[in-house]
């Protein structure tokens, strides 16, 4: 698999390696990326397996450790709730190809989000920074999908509450486009090109007990 | 209910000529009734009546006039919650031909001025008798006695004396009011409720009000009232009216009371066969009522003690109220129901189709009982209700009886009387004045608070399906109420 | 989630536990630099009392702040039941404010019920009359779970004026949702009648339930029961019911005590109880904020349509 650049993903634009459109879609709202959806074998589209997603983090990892000079003062903080898992595994492969220990914790964005108004309630996940804070550090933000940046953008504004990072990257696995905000990723697993009736579901162990990224059509049983 | 031929009687408010066909007095064997002359000239099967409008009654029941012993007209002095007109037209409807006005209206009716005039507000709205109640105290303070005399022998020959809303809770003067109305065959209907056991009460005092944190209504305020005031009556031998019975341990009183021969009857209303205290959860106040409503052991007790006659009656309590007074907290609401337009469905809801009563139960109850303790004329045959019923046992099988009150009536109030049509008032025989209802006892119907007559809106039945409906009503001999319609 | 916190008896304990979640995360902004959250802006909180509560209301006000909420205060002054009538009109002028929340303080049971038949928006009970008060159980039930690291398989005691108790009901309702087993301690008049009916035991004596308490929660005593007859003297009622150092010593080492303020120092609990660092009272009041922050969230936090 070759290394896509990171760069302004352009939707539409299949990236490589990238499997055709999902199955039809059919007219309604975008489905939130991180919605959790059953997964129904037949009308669900795996796009990446368990395998490819490890070699993705671990080429993700090689990348953050180029481009920070050795993980040095770094803190990933996982967006709950895929997003927490990533950043850990991400720390265990830097851990491994480096021996560096780089910051892991996890950050809730949802009491700055835009949209809250939008749907139910959110419960709200945790937020857990790690020792030593993030005034003067590289933050990269951790997310399972890059959709519309709007929950990247809360997640900006909920570690302003905590101190100032030197610098904020972000690493995401998967970038299906439609961005709302000018937001792009500094580390991306894999380029999506997907409708917007389509949904992206990424499935962990940590959470869901088992790997892989798929694509759900409207009809998938959503 | 179809009616047909000319309108013999002329203008609606005269007394016609009406052949009422296939009626089914207490619920028996149809038969055709004749009025004529303000009384039931003729009753008999095929009957032919020339120049009669002929009512086609087929399957209805026919009762006698209903008798409510038990409203608040709310005039004068709050003619925004209800006035004699609106409330009045509301007991047609319901099937009433008499109700005795409560005395707490401003100013109270504790002199015969304010009596009269709300008779005469009764007599000229026309709808049904109105047979005003007299203040027991001046101002129902509960410290002097009204002029009761003054009452009794003016043109609304008051006989039921009351300060409902407050309890007489002074002995002493409860005693000398037992005795005093004596003298003219009085009755003193007492609002039992020791009020200091009731300071702010709300609602019924029980696992309900502990949970609410509302202050509760001890049904022992409501007993203890009862206990003392049959011991008194017993004493002096004198007439006592429990009103708007509420609890279990009421009923018991008042059976211990009968079996000592004193002169003690009792009311229930149509809510408190029904409702129970859980209701009030909704804090909605149009379930706030005094005596408030109670739990279901008491609706049960309540049931069976009106249908053995330990109970003599149902009377609504009828209590309408100025939207502001009810569309508040449950604190600051003011306590009462609407019940004239729905006590005949609650009544065939509650002791009909549980079988507790008879169609001639049901009519004792709500029309010969209460028309014997208020002194209405007739009210003493009431045994006669029964001569069309096709031999039906009276009430509740088994048929407890209670001795008739006795007492004459003084020639001064026949006088005076409303109606001197003399006897028979409260039955369906040939010769008694023709008060009777009909009513559909299949027919359901959905209570909008909107659609009722009376001024008030505070019915705890809105949107509820009740059976029975009042399709006409005769007050001697002529309609106040058609096809359901103020006639 | 609910529409409205009217009572902690309409409360799962999914929803109960998920307010105390709420509240953890809330408990954080308090430490931060910038203790204020743009979550609810855009949003009206409307601050309804007929009764004189400081304590109350500010807590609400600076948790609807911290969630940069626009807060109205609107006091309705020298307000008593006779003039209840006024609350439909309130709750008209409110709707027309726009207010998104009501929080309601109001010294007639129920009358939070009413208002929430009248206004489109959430209506928060802040305590009314006798009835409840659920944020403060709220509250104390989060103070009891930060302290004792649960609330579930706890003995907590409920001492003094139940039947008056808007703050005893709640905690009823609400800790043996969540699991607790309640002991309510008073003088026999000061029980109501129907208790038999709550999830609780009921004592009369106090020292017989201290040694195996976990948690003791003392409720105020108004001195004017003491006229209607409800116990003898003041000083009768501290000696059987008051919680003095002796009586403070009788409890396991770790029990808390609890009060929901205001107190009656040398009434129902002694000054230095109070002060002693078995006391969770100043903690309760910093936690209050807290809890409200996760109320307000909850109610006003995600859109109005049922999903």
């Amino acid at each position: 698999m070759t290394t896509p650049a990171p760069g302004r993903p352009t939707p539409g634009r299949p990236g490589p390696g990238t499997p055709g459109p999902g199955a039809p879609g059919q007219a309604g709202s975008a489905p939130g990326p991180r919605a959790g959806a059953p997964d129904s074998p037949g009308t669900a589209h795996t796009v990446l397996s368990g395998a490819d997603i490890g070699r993705v983090l671990t080429r993700m990892a090689h990348q953050i450790l180029e481009k920070t000079a050795g993980g040095n003062g770094v803190v990933l903080l996982g967006i709950p709730t895929r997003g927490v898992p990533l950043a850990r595994r991400l720390a265990d492969r830097v851990r491994a190809v480096e021996g560096v220990e780089l910051g892991v914790g996890s950050l809730d964005p949802t009491m700055h989000r835009d949209d809250l108004q939008l749907r139910a309630v959110r419960p709200l996940a945790v937020t857990d920074l790690p020792d030593g804070g993030i005034d003067g550090r590289t933050v990269i933000l951790v997310d399972d999908v890059l959709f519309s940046g709007r929950t990247v953008r809360a997640a900006l504004d909920a570690l302003a509450q905590f101190g100032r990072p030197r610098v904020v990257q972000l690493a995401v696995l998967v970038d299906r486009g439609h961005r709302e905000l000018p937001i792009r990723a500094d580390y991306v697993g894999k380029n999506m090109p997907t409708s917007r009736q389509e949904a992206v579901a990424v499935r962990l162990t940590e959470t869901d007990g088992r790997d892989a990224v798929m694509i759900l059509s409207e009809g998938a049983g959503r | 209910m179809t009616r047909r031929g000319d309108t013999a009687g002329g203008p609606a408010h005269e007394a016609g000529r009406w052949h009422l066909r296939g009626v089914r007095p207490l619920g028996g064997d149809p038969v055709d009734l004749l009025l004529d002359g303000g009384i039931i000239a003729e009753a008999g099967r095929d009957l032919s009546a020339v120049g009669a409008t002929v009512l086609d009654a087929d399957g209805l029941v026919a009762l006698p006039g209903l008798v409510d012993l038990h409203t608040h007209l709310r005039e004068p002095g709050r003619e925004d919650a209800e006035t004699v007109a609106s409330g009045t037209r509301a007991a047609a409807l319901g099937g009433f031909t008499t109700v005795f006005a409560m005395a707490n209206t401003e100013p109270v009716a504790d002199t015969a001025g304010v009596v009269e005039q709300v008779w005469r507000l009764g007599r000229d709205a026309g709808h049904c008798d109105v047979r005003p109640v007299g203040a027991v105290t001046e101002g129902l303070r509960g410290t002097r006695l009204a002029e009761l005399g003054a009452m009794a022998s003016s043109a609304a020959a008051v006989r039921v004396f009351s300060d409902d809303g407050n309890c007489v809770s002074d002995a002493v003067l409860m005693r000398r009011a037992l005795e005093y109305v004596k003298a003219f065959d009085g009755v003193i209907a007492q609002h039992a409720q020791e009020p200091r056991l009731t300071e702010d009460a709300q609602m019924n005092e029980g696992a309900v009000s502990a949970r609410l944190g509302l202050p509760g209504w001890p049904a022992a305020a409501e007993e203890a009232i009862i206990a003392r005031d049959a011991l008194l009556a017993g004493h002096v031998g004198s007439r006592l009216h429990v009103c708007h019975v509420s609890t279990a341990g009421s009923v018991e009183l008042l059976r211990w009371a009968k079996s000592k021969g004193w002169r003690v009857t009792a009311e229930v209303t149509p809510h408190h066969l029904l409702l129970t205290d859980d209701l009030v959860t909704s804090f909605d106040p149009v379930y706030k009522v005094n005596p408030p409503l109670r739990t279901a052991a008491d609706v049960a007790a309540l049931r069976a003690g009106l249908a053995d006659g330990t109970i003599d009656c149902i009377a609504t309590d009828h209590a309408p109220h100025a939207p502001q007074d009810k569309e508040t907290e449950w604190m600051a609401a003011r306590p009462g129901m609407v019940g004239l337009e729905t006590a005949l469905s609650i009544a065939i809801m509650t002791m009909l189709e549980t079988g507790l009563l008879d169609w001639a139960g049901l009519a004792d109850r709500m029309s010969v009982a209460p028309g014997r303790i208020g002194g209405l004329p007739g009210g003493l045959t009431g045994g006669r209700a029964n001569a069309l019923a096709g031999g039906q046992a009276g009430g509740q099988a088994g048929g407890h009886h209670h001795p008739p009150v006795a007492g004459s009536r003084p020639s001064r109030a026949a006088a005076h009387d409303v109606h001197p049509a003399g006897a028979g008032a409260l039955s369906l025989s040939a010769g008694a004045v023709a008060n009777l209802v009909l009513v559909d006892p299949v027919a359901r119907w959905t209570v909008d608070a909107g659609a009722l007559a009376s001024r008030g809106r505070n019915t705890p039945y809105a949107g509820r399906k009740l059976p029975g409906r009042v399709q006409a009503t005769f007050l001697r001999g002529r309609p106040t109420v058609l096809d359901g319609k103020i006639a | 989630m609910m529409r409205h916190l009217l009572s902690t008896q309409d409360l799962g304990r999914d929803d109960a536990l998920l307010v105390l979640d709420t509240a953890e995360y809330m408990a954080t902004v308090a430490g931060r630099s910038v203790k204020k959250l743009p979550t609810l802006r855009g949003r009206t909180v409307v601050n309804l009392f007929f009764e004189d509560s400081t304590r109350t209301r500010t807590s609400f006000e600076l948790a609807a702040k911290r969630l940069s909420a626009d807060v109205i205060n609107f006091s309705v002054r020298g307000s008593s039941v006779s003039k209840g009538e006024s609350l439909k009109d309130t709750a008209q002028t409110l709707e027309a404010m726009g207010a998104d929340a009501v929080v309601c303080r109001h010294p007639a049971s129920g009358a939070p019920h009413r208002l929430a038949a009248w206004v489109r928006g959430s209506v928060l009970n802040a305590g009314d009359g006798i009835h409840e008060h659920p944020t403060q159980a709220l509250l104390d039930a989060f103070t009891i779970r930060r302290r004792l690291g649960r609330v579930e398989g706890l003995s907590v005691t409920i001492v003094g004026d139940v039947l008056h108790s808007r703050v005893a009901r709640s905690n009823v309702w609400l800790l043996s949702t969540l699991g607790a087993s309640v002991t309510v301690v008073a003088p026999p008049t000061l029980v109501p009648v129907g208790v038999e009916q709550w999830p609780v035991a009921v004592s009369y004596d106090l020292d017989a339930v201290l040694p195996t308490s976990d948690v003791v929660m003392m409720l105020r005593v108004q001195r004017e029961r003491m006229t209607a007859a409800f116990f003898p003297t003041e000083r009768e009622y501290s000696r059987r019911y008051g919680l003095d150092a002796d009586r403070l010593a009788a409890m396991p080492p770790s029990a808390l005590v609890m009060h929901p303020g205001p107190m009656v120092r040398g009434m129902e609990i002694a000054s230095d109880v109070a002060d002693s660092t078995r006391s969770t009272v100043v903690e309760q009041v910093a936690n209050g904020v807290s809890v409200r922050m996760a109320v307000l969230y909850l109610l006003l936090g995600g859109t109005r349509e049922v999903p």
